[in-house]
């Protein structure tokens, strides 16, 4: 901040607070023979008694001046003035990161298996890992990692980007994103019909499903392309698999349509730069054991 | 004769009690209406299902609503209510204007209609206690500018050579609360019912918690210190403690609380050195709240054999004590150690209310047991005994509201810091949630009770405005001023 904001801070600041001092300091002593003696005013039937300011409250308030002013010598507050303490919110958040990394990186460091599938079978591994996805990742995966919906559940072996140890490790490091684009402009409401219709059916009701003609040829010209020919999905895209009745969005005939229609949008956000590789190792390692 | 009292005839020969009266009750009808929200929302927090799925009913819609009921329709009749009465009956004149007075009532409630549609309908400017969206920031601009008028016009018109100190502080709270309106509102509309708010990021921040913070400052505390200067020296028939603290603790008052906003951002992207100025100032705010306290309380030294007869009184007391209470609670809060542990917890919901229910609504309440038998043109209140019951209520519903949020912020407060051997926390946030629902509980019974004093209240001042006397009450007429001693003022 500029000099004169620096300065207007520091005037107004420094001025209130001896004003707050004159303020109490003017009115610390009356005339002693007049206490108890009122006012002389009358307002509605109400007199005010002139009695002096108690002396344990003017002492409060006196303390309280007295802190502010040793307060604001010692830490920031006084506009550029940075306090003879040094101290910052930063460096305070950062001596802890410091005191919290000695303290816990060894713990981490300590798995004589480095790799996600090694972990996987270590029960302190797990442990630490189950822990640091209640920390993370509940919030949207769930505490169970049962997932919910536009959440992907972890723990029924159905994979959109795929489930093995170092796939794993991927979507957590960097990170996922999903886009299925919005078909209702384009194909019209009842072409989405039809198509939904196809999509399920495939698998559970392969039969039904090969006798929308019409359905099955709208998925071959727009669908396959990503969602493989007969519904099987393709992890290289997260495309899901249509053909085994898991529904990341839900299975409706609505939520299905809706799907289709306004397409949907999926992003799982990056953890390496809010984790360590270490702790990263050891989520992948708890989501791989989950589905085991 | 049994013929019904018209209006007419509660008329006071020299002062305007019709917009008083007028205030009065509705300060009653809305602190029901806007209790009712929030014992509703209370128990969405129990029972989430009663949301019922109704965008309307949602808790994110309906908790601005609980809060802008209960501070600017039921606080804000309160106020209007007793800052217009005090003003006459000690400046011994006149409203300047009745057609003025008339404006600011209306207008009010117009206000406080469009706010109770626009609300659950989902127009927000997404400013906390400040979520109106533009056209009725305008409308609340209009109004609140009448009313300036209005005091100020009634003060310089007044016959006394001084001007009373609730009016000090019924003028600081009309004068700041305008700027705060002003400058906080500020927005570039972008539809009827959009608007952005003129400042970005960090600066933004900082305005709504200047504002924030001073809403609580000027509008719930400076004007109820108003109120309390008038109603706890009439109730007690004492004489005011100290005129010269009355002068201290204004003064520093006014100058101390506009820092303290800060204090709602530690430990965020606001500089340092702000949040210490907002940090150490909130320390200074307590002897100044505290002067406020004493002069009350020690106003009813020589007196205190009235608290045994008399529950208006009591309320008016009781609300001091939690006034003190809560004005020590907030700058403890206010320092950065114990406000990493308290802020976004149920402690934050707490203190509010212990300054809401115990300091606001009771002296609120107080007050309207006084005023509203003499804007009907009654000797009392129809019956003491419900009063008493209404005063009980309140206290229990208060401590069981403030205890359990007490319970649930340290609870919740230490399970999200708690952390295990290997650097990782102890508890899900969901786990702190569910840990939370006995205390969620708790107040939802005690806002209940809370709520159904307010339904006692509301039945005996139609008692009241009916001109019907309880056989069955206790406590003396002293305790009451009489209409006769009104009248020779």
């Amino acid at each position: 901040m500029s000099n004169f904001w620096s300065l207007w801070i520091i005037v107004i600041t420094v001025g209130s607070l001896i004003g707050l001092l004159w303020l109490l300091l003017a009115n610390r002593k009356i005339d002693s023979t007049k206490a108890d003696q009122k006012t002389g005013h009358e307002y509605d039937g109400i007199e005010e008694y002139d009695n002096p300011l108690p002396a344990w409250w003017m002492n409060m308030f006196l303390l309280s001046i007295v802190f502010a002013a040793i307060y604001l010598i010692a830490y920031p507050g006084l506009g550029n003035f940075k306090g003879l303490l040094g101290w910052t919110q930063e460096k305070q958040w950062q001596a802890e990161v410091t005191k919290a990394d000695a303290q816990f990186l060894a713990m981490y460091n300590s798995f004589p298996e480095l790799t996600v599938a090694g972990l996987a079978g270590e029960e302190q591994a797990v442990k630490m890992g189950k822990r640091l996805f209640a920390n993370n990742c509940a919030i949207c995966h769930g505490s169970d990692a049962g997932g919910s919906k536009g959440y992907p559940n972890l723990t029924n072996g159905v994979w959109l980007y795929g489930g093995s140890p170092e796939q794993i490790y991927t979507s957590i490091n960097d990170g996922r994103r999903g886009a299925m684009p919005p078909w209702g402009e384009s194909l019209g409401e009842e072409n989405v019909k039809l198509v939904s219709n196809y999509v399920r059916d495939l698998g559970a009701n392969q039969a039904q499903a090969d006798a929308n003609t019409q359905g099955k040829t709208i998925y071959a010209t727009y669908c396959a392309a990503c969602h493989g020919g007969s519904g099987e999905g393709n992890i290289y895209l997260g495309a899901p698999n249509l053909a085994d009745d898991v529904w990341l969005y839900g299975g409706s005939d609505a939520e299905i349509f809706e799907s289709i229609s306004l397409g949907r949008s999926g992003e799982m956000p990056a953890h390496k730069d809010l984790l360590s590789p270490e702790k990263v190792n050891l989520l992948a390692a708890y989501v791989y054991s989950l589905s085991k | 004769m049994n013929t019904p009292v018209k209006s007419q005839s509660f008329e006071h020969p020299v002062y305007n009690y019709q917009v008083v009266r007028q205030f009065a009750v509705m300060t009653v009808v809305w602190g029901i209406v806007g209790m009712l929200v929030g014992v509703l929302i209370a128990a969405q927090l129990v029972w989430p299902a009663l949301n019922f799925d109704l965008p309307w009913l949602h808790f994110g819609r309906l908790r601005p609503l609980h809060t802008n009921a209960v501070i600017f329709a039921f606080g804000g009749c309160a106020l209007f209510s007793t800052s217009l009465y005090v003003v006459q009956r000690t400046c011994q004149v006149r409203l300047i204007s009745d057609k003025l007075a008339a404006l600011v009532f209306w207008g009010w409630q117009l206000i406080i209609v469009a706010a109770a549609i626009t609300l659950p309908l989902g127009y927000t400017s997404g400013k906390e206690y400040a979520e109106l969206e533009w056209p009725i920031d305008i409308a609340i601009t209009i109004v609140w500018v009448a009313y300036a008028i209005l005091f100020f016009g009634t003060i310089m018109q007044r016959k006394t050579s001084h001007i009373y100190v609730a009016n000090w502080f019924f003028g600081a709270f009309i004068v700041v609360v305008a700027v705060l309106h002003l400058i906080n509102s500020a927005a570039v509309p972008v539809s009827a019912w959009k608007s952005y708010s003129a400042y970005g990021g960090t600066i933004d921040a900082m305005i709504q918690w200047w504002y924030g913070h001073n809403a609580v400052g000027f509008f719930l505390t400076t004007g109820f210190l108003g109120i309390m200067y008038y109603f706890v020296p009439k109730q007690a028939e004492r004489p005011v403690y100290s005129y010269r603290l009355s002068i201290v603790h204004f003064w520093a008052l006014v100058t101390v609380y506009i820092w303290a906003g800060p204090h709602h951002l530690h430990y965020t992207a606001l500089p340092d050195w702000a949040q210490s100025l907002g940090m150490v100032m909130s320390l200074v705010l307590l002897a100044p709240s505290w002067g406020g306290m004493i002069n009350g309380i020690m106003t009813l030294s020589g007196a205190w054999d009235k608290l045994r007869t008399d529950p208006i009184l009591r309320f008016l007391v009781v609300s001091l004590s939690f006034y003190g209470m809560s004005t020590f609670e907030g700058p403890m809060m206010s320092i950065k150690t114990v406000n990493a542990l308290s802020h976004y917890t149920d402690w934050t919901i707490g203190h509010v209310h212990s300054g809401a229910l115990g300091w606001v609504a009771m002296i609120s309440i107080g007050a309207m047991y006084h005023l509203i038998p003499i804007m009907f043109g009654r000797e009392r209140m129809y019956s003491i005994a419900l009063i008493n019951t209404h005063f009980w209520m309140s206290t229990i519903g208060t401590v069981l509201y403030i205890s359990s949020m007490w319970v649930n912020g340290l609870m919740q407060g230490l399970m999200w810091r708690a952390y295990n051997a290997d650097g990782t926390l102890t508890y899900s946030f969901v786990e702190s949630v569910q840990a939370s629902y006995p205390g969620y509980f708790v107040r939802l019974v005690g806002g209940a009770i809370f709520f159904g004093g307010m339904l006692i209240m509301a039945y005996n001042v139609w008692k009241t405005a009916k001109g019907e006397n309880s056989d069955n009450a206790v406590g003396t007429p002293a305790a009451q001023p009489s209409v006769s001693q009104e009248a020779s003022a």
